[in-house]
C-alpha cells in the first residue's frame, strides 16, 4: 500500500480560476465583497509555481444586508485558533464587533482555492490580505456613507459596524444599511492601508477563542459526527504490512452477517452496516491471505539504511572555504545525530463521510488541505471536480498528519458511490497508526572545528531524510557547507517503506537538536557557559535578544558544562520566528528517566496579532515537544508497523508537565510571523544539553528513551571515575 | 440479538432496543445521535470517550451498554443546564485549556468526576487524575489551570 497516496497537491486544471471566480460572484449574492489572494509564493517558492497556485483571489469577505460580515477562507480550524485571530484581523480593520463576524473555513462551494493549512503561514500570509481586503471594504463603506450623508470621507469615522460625522454623531449610517441592495466586487488593489499597531483595538489584545463554547459543550462538529438518515459505517480490509499484496480473500461469512454489506470494488475490499461493531464483526469475518515482503530493515537498522539509500545529496548552503576553516581549527569535532519515525497521533482520527445526491459527491473531512482532496476524491471516483464538495468542520488535530491525500475521504467517496448510502470511513487507531505518513526518521552528521579565540570556524552538515528547515545556519561561521540527502516529505523513494510527511516543524525538530547538542558539546570543550558561547558565535540581533529574554526568565547563571545542576539552553529559527529554550532536568540514574522539571522561553514573533492565542501555541509546542524529545518513536520491522495504540506510542501527558514560563518579546517593527512551530524546535536540545548538564552524558538520539538514557550514563562511568 | 436496555442519560430515562454488546460509545454516538463522547483509541487508553456513570469516570468505549442498566449516565451533553455552562465548562472555555477540542469533552467528564470525588484537588492530585486522558495539542497546563479555576468557584 506504501506509494499509493496521491500527490500531496493536485494541480489545478488551467480554468479553474475563472470558473471559480465567476461562481462565487454568482454565489455568493448581494453586499459588498472583496476578493483578495495571500500569495504564498514567497514561502512555498518553486514548488507553488509548479504546482499551478492561482494567482486571481484565494478568499473574500462579505459585508451583508443585515451588517453581518463573513470571512471566507479555505483555511481551516484545526485548533492552532485561527477561527479567532482572523476574526480578530477582519473587525479590527472593519470596526466590527468581534460579534459580527462569521467564519466559513474549508468548504469548496463557498471558499475559494487554496493549497492548504500548514507552515504556520495563515496568520504571516493570509493575515495582511485579510486585513488588507477588510481595509479596503471599509473604504467603499466610507465612500458609501459619505454619499449617503452627504459629508466629506475626511469627516467621517467608523466605529461599531457604523459610519458617522465625526462633528455630529446623529449623522449615522450603518454597514447594513449601506451594504443592502448593493452587489459590489472589489478585487483588492493594494491600495487600502492596514492599521498600525497603534490603531489596534482588537488585534493584539488577548481574545477568548471563538469556538470554545462549542468545543467545550461537545456541540462542536467534527467530520466523524456529522449523521445522515439511512448511513452505513464502513470498515476497510487492511494488509498486514505496507508493500503487502493480496492472494485471496474470502468475505462469505461477512455477507452472512445480518445487516452488513460487502464490497469488492478494485482492490477496495470492505464490509459496512448500520453500526460500527456490526460492520467490526463482518470484518474479522473476512478471511484473506497476504505475501508480505521480507523485513530489509528496522527501527534499529533504518538509519544506516538511510545513509545507504542518501545518494549523492544537494548542497544547500555554501561559504567560505571547509580545508581553510580545518586550518584555522585548534579542536576538532565529529558527532551525529538520530530520530527515528514519528507519528502525528492527533486524537480524532482521519475521518469522512461521503453522501452522493443528485449527482454531486459530498465529504465531510478531517483534512488539513480540502482543495486538494477534493481533486483527489474527483480523480479517484471518475466525476468532474465541480460535482465533488469537501466540507471541512472542525477538525481534531492535524500537526501536518492531515495534509496528506485524503485517503480516508477517498474511500468513504468509493464506498457511498457503489452503495448508493451515505458512508462514514473512520479510521482506528491501529489505521491511524498504520497509514499516518510519519516524520521521516534521519541522521544528522556533524564536522566542525572551533579556533583558538572559540569561534566556530568549521561546520560541515549533512542531514539525511529529514531536509534542511531549521538547520539554515545563524552561527558567524566563515567556513559552511550544509547538504541534503532526501527531504521529510520522502522525495526519495529508496528510503522510506511507507509513506512520510511533515510532522509540525517539518526536519526542524531533529535538524536543531543535532546543532544545538553539538554546539553544546563544543561549548564543553572549550570550558565555556552554553548561553555565552551562543552569543559569542552569532552577531544576528534577534537571536541574541531571545536567547537573552530567555536566560532571564529563567534566572541562568552563568557556568561551564557539566555543572551537575541538570541546565540546558538551545535556540532555533522557525517561520520567520526567533525561539530560544531554557530548560532544566532532573535523571534518575537507576532507571534513566529523565524528568523536566521548568522550561523558560522566549519568541520574537513580530507583530503580536492575539498574545492569548500566541502564548497558547507556545505552551502546546512544549509540551508536545516533550514528547518527541522523550518518548515517541514508531517500531516497525519491514512494513510491518508494530505501533498500533498509545499503551506504546507515548505522548505527553500531566505528569510530564513542566513549570513553565513564556516570554513573547516585542518587536512591532516586523510583521506577524509564524506561531504555530517555532516553540517546538528548541525542545530536544535543551532537554539534551540539560541531561549533559546534570550528568556528563551526551544523548544523541531522540526519543530519549530511559534505556538510551542509561546506555549513556554507563558510557561517562568508566571504572576509576566517580559517577 | 436485540434486547431492551433502561437507563438514566443525562437526567432522562431512556429505553433502547439494542445489541446489549454494543459498546455505549457507539449507542451514544449512533443510535442516541450523542457525539460530543469521542472515538480516539477504541481501547480506553486515550480518555476521549469518558462519561460518568454514577459518580465515576468511566471509558465508554469498552463498555457494552447493558453494563449501564439502571443507571444514571451524564455525558458532555448533560453539563450544560437551561443554557448555562457548567463552571467547569466555563472554566475550560476562560482559560483556554482547549484546542483542537477533541479530548475536551472527555477531560471535562473526566474532571467532573474528579471534582465530585474531591472538590478542593491539589495541583498534583489533579495531574494524577487526569493522566489517563490524553490532549495531542498539549494544552495540559491550561486544563489543570481549568479544573483548579472550576474547583475554587465551587463546581462540583
Amino acid at each position: 500500500m506504501s506509494g499509493a497516496r496521491p500527490p500531496l497537491v493536485m494541480p489545478p486544471t488551467p480554468s479553474e480560476t475563472s470558473f471559480s471566480r465567476r461562481r462565487f460572484i454568482r454565489l455568493v449574492g448581494g453586499g459588498i465583497i472583496v476578493l483578495f489572494n495571500a500569495d504564498l509564493s514567497d514561502l512555498m517558492g518553486q514548488e507553488t509555481r509548479t504546482r499551478g497556485y492561482p494567482t486571481d483571489f484565494n478568499a473574500y469577505l462579505r459585508i451583508a444586508a443585515d451588517g453581518r460580515v463573513t470571512v471566507y477562507s479555505g483555511k481551516i480550524e484545526m485548533g492552532q485558533g485561527i477561527v479567532t485571530s482572523l476574526a480578530q484581523m477582519a473587525a479590527d480593520e472593519l470596526g466590527v464587533a468581534l460579534a459580527s463576524i462569521d467564519m466559513v473555513m474549508g468548504d469548496t462551494s463557498l471558499c475559494p482555492f487554496d493549497n492548504g493549512t500548514y507552515g504556520s503561514m495563515s496568520t504571516r500570509f493570509f493575515g495582511p490580505a485579510l486585513r488588507a481586503a477588510a481595509a479596503e471594504a471599509k473604504a467603499v463603506l466610507v465612500m458609501l456613507a459619505s454619499e449617503k450623508l452627504k459629508v466629506p470621507k475626511e469627516a467621517l469615522r467608523v466605529e461599531d459596524g457604523a459610519v458617522f460625522a465625526a462633528a455630529d454623531p446623529k449623522a449615522r449610517v450603518t454597514f447594513g444599511q449601506l451594504a443592502n441592495g448593493q452587489k459590489i466586487v472589489r478585487t483588492l488593489d493594494g491600495k487600502a492601508v492596514p492599521k498600525s499597531v497603534a490603531e489596534f483595538r482588537l488585534m493584539g489584545k488577548p481574545t477568548k477563542r471563538l469556538d470554545a463554547r462549542a468545543k467545550v459543550t461537545g456541540k462542536a462538529q467534527f467530520a466523524g459526527d456529522v449523521r445522515l438518515p439511512g448511513m452505513l459505517y464502513a470498515r476497510v480490509l487492511r494488509p498486514p504490512a505496507h508493500g503487502a499484496t493480496l492472494k485471496s480473500v474470502d468475505t462469505g461469512g461477512a455477507a452472512r452477517i445480518p445487516g452488513a454489506v460487502v464490497v469488492n470494488d478494485g482492490g477496495l475490499v470492505a464490509v459496512l452496516a448500520p453500526d460500527p461493531e456490526t460492520a467490526e464483526k463482518a470484518l474479522a469475518a473476512v478471511k484473506s491471505d497476504w505475501d508480505v515482503p521480507k523485513p530489509e530493515f528496522d527501527d534499529r537498522t533504518v538509519f544506516d539504511h538511510l545513509l545507504k539509500s542518501g545518494g549523492a545529496g544537494q548542497e544547500s548552503e555554501r561559504k567560505g572555504d571547509l580545508a581553510e576553516g580545518e586550518k584555522s581549527a585548534v579542536s576538532l569535532f565529529e558527532g551525529k545525530y538520530l530520530n527515528g519515525y514519528g507519528a502525528h497521533a492527533a486524537m480524532e482520527t482521519h475521518t469522512a463521510l461521503a453522501n452522493l445526491e443528485n449527482g454531486t459527491m459530498t465529504v465531510w473531512n478531517s483534512t488539513q488541505t480540502p482543495f486538494p482532496n477534493q481533486a483527489a476524491i474527483a480523480q479517484a471516483i471518475g466525476f468532474a471536480k465541480e460535482n465533488v464538495r469537501v466540507i471541512t468542520p472542525f477538525v481534531g488535530g492535524g500537526f501536518g498528519g492531515k495534509s496528506g491525500g485524503g485517503q480516508q475521504a477517498i474511500e468513504a467517496a468509493k464506498l457511498a458511490k457503489v452503495t448508493g448510502k451515505p458512508v462514514q470511513v473512520c479510521w482506528t487507531r491501529a489505521e491511524e497508526f498504520f497509514f499516518d505518513a510519519f516524520r521521516p526518521a534521519a541522521v544528522v552528521k556533524i564536522r566542525s572545528g572551533l579556533d583558538a579565540q572559540g569561534r566556530i570556524c568549521l561546520w560541515d552538515y549533512g542531514v539525511w531524510a529529514a531536509g534542511s528547515r531549521g538547520a539554515e545556519q545563524f552561527y558567524d561561521v566563515p567556513n559552511n557547507l550544509m547538504r541534503t540527502y532526501g527531504r521529510w516529505g520522502g522525495d526519495n523513494p529508496k528510503m522510506h517503506l511507507f509513506a512520510t510527511g511533515p510532522w509540525r516543524a517539518p526536519g526542524a525538530n531533529l535538524n536543531v537538536f543535532a546543532r544545538e547538542s553539538h554546539l553544546d558539546v563544543m561549548a564543553a570543550k572549550a570550558k565555556a557557559d552554553p548561553l555565552e558561547f551562543r552569543l559569542r558565535n552569532t552577531s544576528d540581533k534577534r537571536m541574541r535578544s531571545v536567547l537573552e529574554a530567555a536566560a532571564a526568565r529563567f534566572g541562568w547563571k552563568k557556568a561551564a558544562g557539566p555543572s551537575g545542576r541538570g541546565v540546558g539552553i538551545a535556540c532555533g529559527i522557525d517561520a520567520g520566528t526567533y525561539v530560544a529554550l531554557v530548560a532544566e532536568v532532573k535523571v534518575d540514574a537507576a532507571s534513566g528517566r529523565i524528568r523536566v522539571v521548568r522550561i523558560a522561553c522566549a519568541q520574537d514573533m513580530g507583530i503580536v496579532i492575539n498574545p492569548d492565542g500566541a502564548t497558547m501555541q507556545m505552551e502546546g509546542c512544549i509540551m508536545m515537544g516533550l514528547g518527541y524529545a522523550l518518548t515517541e518513536e514508531v517500531r516497525f520491522s519491514g512494513g510491518r508497523i508494530h505501533t498500533r495504540n498509545f499503551d506504546t506510542y507515548e505522548i505527553p501527558k500531566f505528569s510530564m508537565m513542566p513549570a513553565l514560563d513564556t516570554v513573547l518579546v516585542k518587536n512591532d517593527e516586523l510583521s506577524p510571523q509564524g506561531g504555530g512551530e517555532p516553540a517546538l524546535v528548541p525542545v530536544g536540545a535543551a532537554i539534551a544539553n540539560a541531561v549533559f548538564d546534570a550528568t556528563g552524558a551526551r544523548l544523541t538520539e531522540m526519543p530519549m528513551t530511559p534505556e538510551r538514557v542509561k546506555t549513556a550514563l554507563a558510557a561517562v562511568r568508566r571504572p576509576g571515575t566517580p559517577p | 440479538m436485540k434486547d431492551s436496555v433502561s437507563f438514566r442519560l443525562n437526567g432522562k430515562p431512556v429505553r433502547l432496543d439494542v445489541d446489549p454488546e454494543r459498546s455505549l460509545l457507539w449507542v451514544l454516538r449512533t443510535d442516541l445521535g450523542l457525539t460530543g463522547t469521542k472515538y480516539g483509541c477504541g481501547e480506553s487508553l486515550c480518555g476521549a470517550c469518558t462519561v460518568v456513570i454514577g459518580k465515576e469516570a468511566v471509558r465508554s468505549c469498552l463498555l457494552p451498554v447493558k453494563a449501564v442498566r439502571g443507571k444514571d449516565v451524564t455525558t458532555i451533553e448533560g453539563l450544560e443546564k437551561g443554557g448555562k455552562l457548567h463552571p467547569l465548562q466555563e472554566a475550560f472555555a476562560d482559560t483556554g485549556g482547549l484546542q483542537c477540542g477533541f479530548c475536551t469533552p472527555g477531560m471535562i467528564m473526566n474532571a467532573y468526576a474528579l471534582l465530585l470525588k474531591n472538590p478542593k484537588p491539589s495541583r498534583p492530585q489533579i495531574a494524577l487524575g487526569m493522566e489517563d486522558n490524553l490532549c495531542r495539542c498539549a494544552a495540559h497546563h491550561r486544563i489543570v489551570q481549568a479544573i483548579e479555576k472550576a474547583a475554587a468557584g465551587g463546581a462540583s
